[in-house]
């Protein structure tokens, strides 16, 4: 068989149309009666423990959506896709599903790193990303739902508290060496020295290393009376195992965490972390209705009766409804229209009442302190007594007053200082 | 200055714990073994699922650790490892993948939780080791304050070395051992049965991993990619301290761990790290064949 040229070029683009066309006619097909949306988590991969949590509880709050009538009377159909604990593939996936599959809105991510690398899909086609992790802020984009924590909803009262409750005067600061763990440290200088103490070291272990022996002698020797801890990952184990096998118990000189969860202190055997404390804006142990039948339909919905709920995993739940608001709310599914619809919405979370905040789309949330207790279960110590405003540039001198964030996008003017 | 000797030798002998098979595998048979770091998360995994199942402690999960890693390295070394010996970068390859697989079996539960099954101990997660009660906190010896496990750890690493040592100077087969790395084809035609030394020298190796998992698992965390960066530091120590020397991967051993340790404690561990790939890289290039070597096939 001869294939001349002008053969070759007509089918080639027939065949191109076809393609082209194909995505068209299913969306055509399919928007009658779904809505889709973008579900973007690791399900492999080192970060894909995590990550496969936050992506059920998403997914379990669209089943109960739609079982309870859908969204604007239609059902949400979800699309998943996987990162790969890769921020490359991050990019990739999120172009398939705001590109090809040309969805507006798309809830996932864990990393800040994996966030950076889809931020300019999203940007650029002007989609919406939902994400559901507390992060270092320094960031301010309009096509971005913030639902975790920044900075200063995980240490404005953690500090103070600290020095006032617990009496302590002298901090040594430790955390792993990346960029999340180094934004709250200048948060937590800014706060130690507004309240009065001072601080004695601010040191670093590389992501993932567990040789804790030299670091954790630095403390011994460095005099200080509490240690604050934004260590991440399998170090944390190391680290709280170490700091018990050098003789330091945690009612002399306790770990204060930003990061330590639910998880890690299963790993390292609760007899390790009992009487060391962190916050975070939920606990599994919060003590309330709403939270109780939260753990109990998480477990139902993953099959595992012993399942661990954190505060990632609550805010990947929760912002799948300020979502669903939003667009019932603006009454179209478009970016633009979902992006001025959440700004204001209000939803009782399992973690107690939570505002997305009008200017800067971060989420005000409940300040918490526990206390981990031997059964492995943090015990709430401290509880602010309402959701604090979100600033995502604490670290850089933003208050309430005086916000870096807005829709108009962050003011550099105020940035430089 | 005690404490930080202290931590240094506590450093060197993890170190030298994990390099121990490896100086073996790779200095005596010439295989790089990059499943050796899944060896010592296979030991970490047998203690996890020794106190699960069988209700046994972490000392009485280091006699078994050393069976099942031994096993399954001689199974790796049957139907692997065998058929590509003087081939050094294909071994690399093909470790790397057992190695891959090894991880994905452990993660994915074998498989079984694609199905719904889920077996406790295995799977993605992060698991819980408990330690003996008098292993933990710290106890004074002559005055200095010692973290009870990190000492512990270095006991059974002289221990280890020792029984090593025994074995290849001092036993019938650890003779022919050293025969086969000198020249292999001169060893056969002595009548060294090769292929028969080999594995058992390769499933004594992969023990000697099981082993180490089993004192890591006491501290560090147990998950599935946890061997990943402990083969690296191995093969460091191997490099440095030149292939075949067991004197020598004990020198390096100590020599890395030491350095560690003081640029931890004068400057910081992210410096630390940087200072022992520093002295990696002036040893190979000043001298190849690394501290103590002498020539081999």
């Amino acid at each position: 068989m001869s294939v001349n040229r002008r053969s070759f070029l007509k089918t080639t683009a027939g065949g191109v149309a076809a393609v082209a066309g194909a995505p068209l006619f299913s969306r055509t097909a399919l928007a009658a009666d779904t809505i889709d949306v973008g579900v973007l988590f690791s399900l492999t991969g080192g970060l894909s423990i995590i990550e496969k949590s936050l992506s059920d509880a998403t997914l379990m709050a669209i089943a109960e959506i739609n079982a309870s009538g859908g969204v604007m009377g239609k059902q949400i159909h979800a699309i998943s896709e996987d990162g790969a604990s890769d921020p490359k593939t991050y990019n990739e996936k999120a172009s398939k599903l705001v590109i090809q599959d040309k969805l507006a809105t798309v809830f996932g991510s864990y990393t800040s790193a994996s966030r950076k690398a889809v931020l300019p899909v999203f940007e650029k086609r002007n989609a919406m990303y939902f994400y559901p992790t507390y992060y270092e802020g320094y960031e301010c984009s309009r096509n971005v739902v913030y639902t975790g924590a920044v900075p200063n909803q995980q240490l404005s009262n953690f500090i103070p508290w600290i020095i006032k409750t617990l009496g302590k005067k002298t901090f040594f600061i430790v955390g792993s060496n990346y960029i999340y763990p180094r934004e709250m440290a200048k948060v937590c200088k800014i706060l130690i020295e507004k309240n009065g103490a001072k601080w004695v070291a601010d040191e670093y272990l590389e992501l993932g290393d567990s040789e804790w022996g030299s670091m954790v002698n630095k403390i011994k020797n460095s005099g200080a009376d509490v240690v604050l801890s934004n260590v991440v990952g399998d170090s944390v184990v190391a680290f709280y195992r170490e700091f018990k096998n050098q003789g330091f118990t945690h009612d002399k000189l306790p770990i204060c965490a930003t990061v330590t969860s639910e998880i890690e202190i299963a790993a390292m055997g609760a007899e390790y972390a009992a009487g060391s404390y962190t916050s975070f804006p939920y606990f599994q142990a919060i003590d309330t209705p709403e939270n109780k039948s939260f753990i109990e339909r998480y477990r139902t919905y993953v099959k595992d009766p012993h399942a661990v709920t954190h505060h990632a995993l609550c805010s990947a739940y929760f912002q799948v409804f300020l979502w669903k608001q939003a667009v019932e709310k603006a009454k179209a599914t478009t970016a633009d229209a979902i992006r001025e619809g959440v700004r204001g919405q209000e939803f009782l979370s399992p973690g107690g009442a939570v505002k997305i905040e009008p200017e800067n789309l971060h989420t005000w949330l409940t300040p918490r302190i526990a206390q981990w207790q031997p059964d492995g279960q943090g015990k709430i110590v401290d509880a602010y007594p309402a959701p604090i405003f979100p600033l995502p540039y604490s670290a850089y001198g933003e208050t309430e007053s005086n916000l870096f964030c807005t829709p108009k996008g962050v003011d550099p003017s105020k940035l430089k200082g | 200055m005690a404490e930080v000797f202290f931590i240094g030798l506590s450093v060197g002998s993890i170190l030298l714990l994990v390099a121990l098979g490896l100086a073996i595998t790779y200095g005596a048979m010439g295989v790089i073994n990059m499943a050796h770091g899944e060896m010592v998360m296979v030991g970490a995994y047998t203690t996890v699922m020794a106190r699960i199942y069988l209700k046994l402690g972490l000392l009485a999960s280091i006699p078994l650790a050393f069976i099942v890693t031994a096993l399954l390295g001689l199974l790796i070394e049957r139907v692997i490892v065998r058929r590509l010996y003087r081939r050094l970068l294909d071994t690399l390859l093909a470790t790397w993948g057992v190695a891959l697989l090894i991880q994905q079996a452990v993660r994915l539960e074998f498989g079984l939780s694609l199905i719904g099954i889920h077996i406790p101990g295995l799977g993605a997660g992060l698991q819980n080791v408990q330690v003996p009660e008098w292993l933990v906190g710290s106890t004074h010896v002559f005055g200095v304050e010692i973290n009870a496990y990190r000492g512990f750890i270095i006991l059974v690493t002289i221990a280890m070395t020792f029984v090593t040592w025994l074995i290849m100077y001092k036993s019938p087969i650890g003779m022919q051992v050293r025969a086969i790395m000198r020249n292999p084809k001169m060893a056969a035609a002595c009548g060294i049965n090769v292929e028969r030394v080999n594995a058992l020298t390769f499933a004594y190796g992969s023990g000697l991993a099981g082993i180490a998992g089993v004192m890591m698992s006491g501290f560090k965390t147990v998950f599935p990619d946890m061997g990943t960066p402990m083969v690296v530091d191995g093969f460091l120590v191997v490099v440095v301290g030149g292939l075949g020397s067991l004197f020598g991967t004990v020198a390096a051993a100590g020599l890395l761990g030491q350095l560690n340790g003081v640029t931890a404690s004068l400057a910081n561990d992210s410096l630390a790290r940087a200072a022992v790939f520093a002295a990696v890289i002036v040893v190979i290039v000043l001298r190849p064949k690394g501290l103590f070597s002498y020539k081999g096939r």
